[in-house]
Formats: structure tokens, sequence, C-alpha cells
């Protein structure tokens, strides 16, 4: 079965590889480019561990195949820390202990990045509303929703 | 597994043609590529179609209705304001389907082409009477999106057919739409019970109305004698009554561990009877 070549950016940075036609853009980070800050939590769209962004859309990078990435601007967990400097949601996942087994933290950081671009004073429900495709199964969303108003709110400069 | 960029629905449908093997057309993937993963259906021609310049576009008709691309997303049309100040119901029905990244990705055809019962934009297109352009390499043609499902993940549609537009008609003055469902859930999951009611007035009076009841049935039902409760009326006690008996008289639901065929007879009159209302009152200018 023939490779696919596939020209991308990721956080950025020129990339390419080859992909097999059937592989998802998740596995094409995680195994064809030694990203493997997102993760396969389903592999089907429910739980979104594998939260990237395709050319400013969110989306679960398990449903994208890697083949669709040609061309693309991708931005991953990864991409979110300035070198040692951690981006205030990441910081305010730490000081709220908002994550405890991790698994389902980078595509909730993803995602709630995303959220924040488009509405950087979103209400509690918005937050809720909008990361209801995040699963987590240890902390019960309460520590990450309010990590994620407390760096909305450092972010306007209002903490 | 090949994979197909095509520029154009004729160079698609040629694809499509010559396939011997299984053929999948690929737009947002949130059902095909799940198929995939769990080898349900692994294709030997997978046909991506968003290189296809239309396909993102909502653009207005001739007749003032909406042509929208297959490849639209479900937040693309959540962003569109024009066409969700004409259909709200449709557009409100899309939106519901998974989350936040899901949204990013899904589309109405995707979700029509799955043909789950339960999907919760087809009541509300088939409610808007929107029709369907049937693609493939012998020509196109338009059907009404009800016609399109046959029962679970079946469809109508041949080897070597592909969908390339969905048109919604004009919505005209005085006409309002709206979808509801019931889930046990606040979000993310899948509709025990659904109904979109889509309606003109004259005056006070309903001039004409269309009522689709979504997973009472192995498909999606458009229930006429649902309609014709309320033709005629002001949407009074006595014709949302006669309402909810005909969507009841319509369903023929299955107990499942969603929810048992009481349940749903039930609550398709409770839902048939608010969506009444809110497509109403939206068609009286009083709700967006």
């Amino acid at each position: 079965m023939s490779k696919i070549h596939v020209s991308a950016t990721v956080n950025g940075d020129p990339v390419e590889f080859l992909t097999d036609p059937r592989e998802s853009l998740l596995d094409c980070l995680r195994d064809h480019l030694g990203m493997t800050g997102s993760k396969e939590g389903c592999g089907t769209g429910d739980c979104g561990a594998c939260s990237v962004l395709v050319d400013g859309v969110l989306v679960c990078s398990c449903l994208v195949l890697g083949a669709e990435a040609q061309g693309k601007k991708i931005e991953t967990v990864e991409g979110m820390s300035q070198g040692e400097e951690l981006h205030p949601l990441q910081r305010k996942f730490i000081e709220h202990a908002a994550l405890q087994c991790g698994f389902c933290t980078p595509g909730i950081l993803v995602a709630a990045k995303a959220l924040l671009a488009q509405n950087a004073d979103p209400t509690e429900t918005e937050v809720r509303y909008w990361l209801a495709g995040n699963l987590c199964r240890c902390t019960g969303y309460d520590k990450i929703i309010r990590a994620v108003m407390d760096a909305a709110a450092e972010m306007r400069g209002a903490a | 597994m090949r994979y197909h960029t095509p520029k154009s629905f004729d160079e698609a449908t040629a694809i499509a043609a010559r396939a011997s093997g299984v053929t999948r057309f690929l737009a947002g993937g949130t059902d095909v590529l799940v198929q995939l993963r769990a080898g349900m259906v692994t294709p030997d021609d997978l046909i991506d179609l968003k290189h296809i310049p239309e396909v993102k576009g909502i653009t207005r008709t001739a007749a003032g209705g909406w042509r929208i691309g297959i490849a639209v997303s479900g937040a693309e049309l959540g962003r569109h304001e024009a066409l969700c100040a004409d259909w709200p119901g449709v557009v409100e029905g899309m939106n519901l389907v998974g989350s936040t990244q899901v949204q990013g990705r899904a589309t109405l055809v995707g979700n029509l082409c799955n043909g789950s019962p339960a999907a919760d934009s087809v009541p509300g297109l088939i409610a808007a009477g929107a029709l369907v352009t049937i693609t493939s390499a012998a020509g196109s043609r338009d059907v009404p999106a009800e016609e399109i499902a046959t029962g679970p993940g079946r469809t109508i549609l041949k080897p070597g057919e592909v969908i390339s537009a969905i048109t919604l008609p004009p919505r005209g003055a005085h006409g309002g739409d709206a979808y509801l469902r019931f889930i046990p859930r606040t979000e993310m999951d899948i509709a025990v019970v659904g109904a979109a009611v889509s309606l003109t007035l004259e005056g006070d009076k309903i001039a004409s109305a269309r009522v689709a009841l979504g997973a009472v049935a192995p498909k999606v039902l458009l229930v006429a004698d649902a309609a014709k409760a309320i033709v005629g009326t002001t949407l009074d006690d006595t014709a949302l009554e006669a309402l909810v008996a005909a969507a009841r008289a319509a369903a023929n639901p299955i107990s499942d561990k969603r929810g048992t065929v009481e349940f749903r007879k039930e609550v398709v009159g409770v839902l048939a009877r608010r969506a009444a209302l809110i497509a109403y009152a939206r068609a009286k200018g009083e709700t967006k």
C-alpha cells in the first residue's frame, strides 16, 4: 500500500511525513512526528483527549486523516508553553490541581485555549458546554472549570 | 485504501464510477473515520470531497432559499447569521450533534447519510422541506430529504452516487421552525426522541406546516396528519391536542436502553407540542 507524502506546519514549524491513508492525524502526530502530547482516549471522537486545532478549528485529531493535513496549520498542546514559560492555562491547571492522572489534560488545555481565543470572558456555563466533549474521569470537572475561569481572568488582566 | 482528492464533483463521480470495491465519500469524517477505526467499513477508495471549491459555501439561491455546501460544518452553520435567522430549527438541530470538536467537522449531509433515525439534524431538514442534490456520472437529480434514509444505516444512494448540495427553500415572511430533542443529560448524547416543526402563518392562522419526528421509527418520519392537525388553526389548545395525538399515533418506536416504547410515545407528543409553539412564536417574530 503506497504512502502519502504530507507537508504541513505544526505549532509554526514546517513538517513532512509519510502516512498510510488509513492513519489518523493523531497517529501521525504521535508515531511519525514524535509529538505524544495529544492522547488517544477513545479513537472515536467521544473523549477529546486528542484535541488539536486545524487551521484554527478545534477538532479531534483521531477523526481527521493524516492525509487531510496536507497544507494545513496544526496546533497542539506542545505549542502552548514558550520554552520553560507555561501558558496561563497550564499554570492555572497546576495551581488549581485541575488534573489527577493527566491523560485528558492536553486535550482540555487545547480546547480551553480555543475557547478563550474567541471568547475572553466566558461564563461558567459557556465553559462547561464548550468542554462537554472533553471527558475527565478523575477530577469531577469543577477544578478544571475553576482553572479555566481563573486563567481567563488573568489573561484579561482582571485577576 | 486509496485516498482521492478530486477538484470537482465530475471528477469525484468519475472516480466512484470506476471503483469496483467499497467506496466512501469523506467530508467531515466524524462517522467515516469511526467506522474505519472499528473495522466496520474499510473503503478501497476514499474520496475526500473537501477540495471541490463549492463545498464550503452557504449561498442564497435565486428563489431566496439557501444552498449549503456538503462540507459546511455545524459550527459554520451556527455562525451564519442570515441562515440562522431564516432557519433556526435546522441550525439548532445540527448544532446539537456531538461536541465542540465534532461541530468543527460534522456536516448536515454526513448526518443525513449516516441514516440514523435519531440524527439530530434530519428532522429539521425534513420539516424545512430541504432538497438534496444527488449526483452521479449520469447527472444530478433533486430528492426530498425525507426520501434519503430508508432505515437504520441505509439510504437510497446507489454505488457511484454522491450528495453534492442541500437546498433549503425560501423561508418567506411569517415562517418559523424549531427542533427539540429529549436526552437524559444536558449535552453529548443521542436523541431518545426528537421533533421538528416548520410552519408559515397568514395572520394568526397557520397556512402550512410540516412536522418531522426522530428516533420513534426506523427512519425519521414526516407526519402529514400532525401537520393537518394544526393547519388552519391559531395553534389553540384543541389544535395542540390534535397535534399531540397525531404525533403519538405516528410514532412506532422500539424499547432500548435509552427509552421504552411507552416513554417515547409520551415524549414525542410533548416535544411536537413544544416545537410547534416555538416555531409559531418565531413565525410571529416574537422570538428568535
